[in-house]
């Protein structure tokens, strides 16, 4: 069975998850990237290269922070964007995913940028695309259920790349919600691709999803052993709503066992960098200290979101 | 009518027999194998060269549908997709809407199932009311319409002192209770067997303890009410291990597994393929070696179809929202032979398990070619294969995860009580 996201030459055709994406497609993105970063300094921040071409953002979960860095991403190079914000419950009495899809396709869509609530939504999208003679038209996965979040995988790893140069020496520590956690999943497969030979996930045992360890990850439940020593602290969101269902006592407890402070970042190394996909919970998962502290490079990471997901576009809308 | 099967080869289990012979049929029944009963004059012959001959098969789970998803099948469709898999007597589950709970829905069911060339069907009431695990359904009234056993298809009774006095209630009059294993607290919202697989996909999981958790709770109660257990769609080798070490300690407990289970794992979920979204989840690569160890042996009895038949509206949706089941009645007889042909086991050994035994468990007189059976037969030919796609596949539900699989053996002809039931390309 053929990647999905990958055409007959082994060109990247999708881009549905980091998942079994060569390297060299990897690092192509973050080098195509690289001077987008430039295009935000100028005083005309456009490039024509998806001049006439429509992208459609799909998005049938809520999120303005994603949605706007596409479209922002899209209009700086110079495509036109038609944002639709489909309201799953509307969905579900109205009509199916893949009506909707036909629909849009009928308007001579070029690209879909797809939220979806569902795990594997994106891949439905692209293969029905497929089947119906339409895979003229991208797919780029902006979040789906638990699945993947591969531009924000990317983005993180430009923001790696950035200040750390190199991948193949690097501690990396996940901190957090992996099992909830598309963008640990895009995170994870990103790095081992990438060469990053030791990756740790710290958090509670409800919250690391079974065999873990399988996707190349060492697991450590104590947030004390799991940053010690490390390059990268990668935080992941933790949701309100996991505080029903029995997965956490509270969120006090949650911060006092698995927070990230300024003294447990002492145990990292002198230059770490910390990340975090946003939106933070402060005093949550991460304490104000280090959230503004000078290890953060938050504010960098969606900056350099918007090159890397132009670079994708751009990629995608340039492809045959 | 009398009809004759000529030259082809008879595999019976149940008797034993395994030889080149000719069968004899008068008045829907089997009347001689090998010689013709006296003044036996032919009025119909069929020539079953280089083809086996065996008992029809018997599937212990169908949907048809009806009543209340006639949009997804109709008893027509599903009846003629049984013929044309060989399968001539069929246990269904009782989650049809509304649900077999009343007697005159089941009179209803049989009644229109009776009619030539239709499969005997054999209705499982439902065990409570609605399926809601609260109240128990009349179930002698229900035996009476012709329910052989009591079931709860896939829900499961979350209250476990309704599913003792459940058990203790059908025990009483000695039916059997068919239950599937499932705690249901811990499948909640899974979609995937909890592992490798669906933590890389993003998919909630079903851990293999919710099956191995219902197990021990049932089993418990089945010794303690002396119920008459039914297993069904077992789906890992821990719970298999466990209906293993019951059975030793003295429980008469019986199981099952479907096609799906013996053939497939959670890889083949592949890109969220919604054909695998299976009720249970097919498990790891290890489950299902010990599955199909199992139905070898004989810790697990029979192989079913689970056959379910879903509309592609219904299919066509992200992975977690996929209606659970595939279509199976036209595939249980070329993967049995599938699997035989890769455990290499016999013929016999490996029909048993869609034949006899099954019917065994259902308590029926079929699944059998000896004198005096109904004449429910079945005549394949094992070394042609065929390619499953939609376009061949009878039952109006075109979903299963084997389309695009070449597997063997061609159904030539399917008997029901004497009558031709298919005819699938005789002298092809």
């Amino acid at each position: 069975m053929r990647n999905p996201q990958l055409n007959a030459q082994g060109e990247l055709q999708h881009l549905l998850t980091t998942e079994g994406l060569p390297r060299e497609i990897l690092t192509a993105i973050l080098d195509t990237a690289e001077p987008f970063t430039e295009v935000a300094e100028r005083e005309v921040k456009k490039l024509p290269l998806l001049r006439g071409k429509s992208v459609f953002n799909l998005f049938f979960e809520n999120s303005t922070r994603t949605r706007t860095t596409f479209e922002i991403a899209a209009k700086r190079l110079s495509a036109d964007v038609i944002n639709l914000n489909i309201n799953t419950s509307s969905a579900t009495k109205g009509e199916s995913l893949l009506d909707t899809v036909d629909n849009l396709a009928a308007m001579q869509a070029d690209m879909f940028v797809v939220r979806h609530a569902s795990s594997g939504a994106p891949h439905l999208i692209a293969e029905h695309l497929a089947n119906t003679g339409k895979d003229h038209i991208r797919v780029i996965n902006a979040g789906d259920g638990r699945h993947a979040h591969p531009t924000q995988g990317l983005l993180d790893m430009y923001t790696i790349r950035h200040y750390k140069r190199d991948f193949t020496g690097l501690t990396v520590a996940i901190v957090g919600d992996v099992l909830h956690s598309r963008v640990a999943r895009s995170q994870i497969h990103a790095l081992t691709t990438l060469g990053v030979p030791e990756i740790r996930v710290i958090a509670p045992k409800t919250l690391l999803p079974s065999c873990v360890e399988r996707l190349g990850v060492r697991v450590c439940y104590d947030i004390h052993e799991g940053l010690r020593g490390v390059d990268v602290v990668m935080m992941l969101r933790l949701q309100n709503e996991r505080m029903q269902g029995a997965l956490l006592a509270s969120p006090q407890e949650y911060f006092k066992s698995f927070g990230l402070t300024p003294e447990r970042m002492a145990l990292a190394k002198p230059d770490a960098i910390v990340m975090h996909p946003g939106p933070m919970n402060r005093g949550v998962e991460i304490d104000s200290a280090v959230a503004d502290g000078p290890h953060a490079v938050i504010l960098p990471q969606v900056t350099f979101g918007i090159a890397v997901r132009m670079a994708v576009m751009s990629m995608l809308g340039g492809a045959k | 009518m009398k009809i004759q099967i000529r030259n082809g080869r008879v595999v019976d289990p149940a008797s034993g027999v395994d030889r080149v012979a000719d069968i004899f049929i008068a008045k829907g029944h089997i009347v001689g194998i090998g010689n013709a009963p006296h003044g036996f004059e032919t009025s119909g012959s069929l020539d079953a060269s280089g083809c086996i001959v065996c008992p029809g098969l018997v599937d212990l789970s169908a949907r048809l549908r009806e009543p209340g998803y006639e949009y997804r099948a109709t008893l027509e469709s599903e009846m003629a997709a049984a013929a044309a898999g060989g399968i001539t007597s069929l246990a269904c589950p009782p989650d049809t809407d509304p649900p077999l709970d009343e007697p005159g829905l089941v009179e209803m069911l049989k009644h229109r199932a009776r009619q030539p060339g239709f499969a005997h069907v054999y209705p499982v009431g439902a065990l409570t009311l609605r399926l809601a695990g609260e109240r128990l359904t009349e179930m002698a009234e229900l035996a009476e319409a012709g329910c052989i056993a009591f079931g709860q298809a896939n829900t499961a009774i979350v209250d476990t002192q309704v599913l003792a006095r459940a058990m203790q209630y059908a025990a009483t009059f000695g039916f059997p209770v068919w239950l599937q294993p499932q705690d249901p607290f811990l499948a909640r919202m899974g979609v995937a067997h909890d592992g490798e697989v669906a933590t890389r996909l993003g998919l909630a999981g079903i851990p293999v303890a919710a099956e191995t958790i219902a197990l021990a709770t049932i089993l418990q109660l089945a010794r303690e009410s002396g119920a008459q257990i039914h297993l069904t769609r077992i789906s890992s080798a821990s719970g298999l291990e466990m209906v293993a070490a019951a059975r030793r300690s003295g429980i008469a407990a019986t199981c099952d597994v479907a096609i799906h289970h013996l053939h497939l794992c959670d890889h083949d979920i592949a890109y969220f393929n919604p054909h695998a979204r299976l009720d249970p989840p097919l498990r790891a690569q290890t489950d299902r070696d010990a599955l199909r160890r199992g139905l070898a042996d004989g810790t697990i009895n029979a192989l079913c179809s689970d056959h379910t038949p879903v509309d592609d509206d219904a299919k066509q949706v992200p992975f977690d929202e996929a209606e659970p089941g595939a279509t199976g009645l036209e595939l249980l007889l070329p993967l049995t032979l599938k699997w035989a042909a890769e455990m290499k086991l016999s013929l016999p050994q490996a029909l048993a398990r869609v034949t006899c035994d099954p019917a065994k468990i259902l308590g029926i007189p079929a699944g059998s070619l000896k004198v005096g059976a109904p004449a429910d037969v079945c005549v394949f030919d094992p070394q042609a294969f065929f390619k499953v796609s939609r376009e061949t596949l009878k039952s109006q539900g075109k979903n299963t995860p084997f389309l695009g699989l070449e597997l063997p053996g061609r159904v030539r002809a399917t008997l029901i009580d004497g009558h031709l039931a298919y005819d699938g390309s005789w002298g092809e």
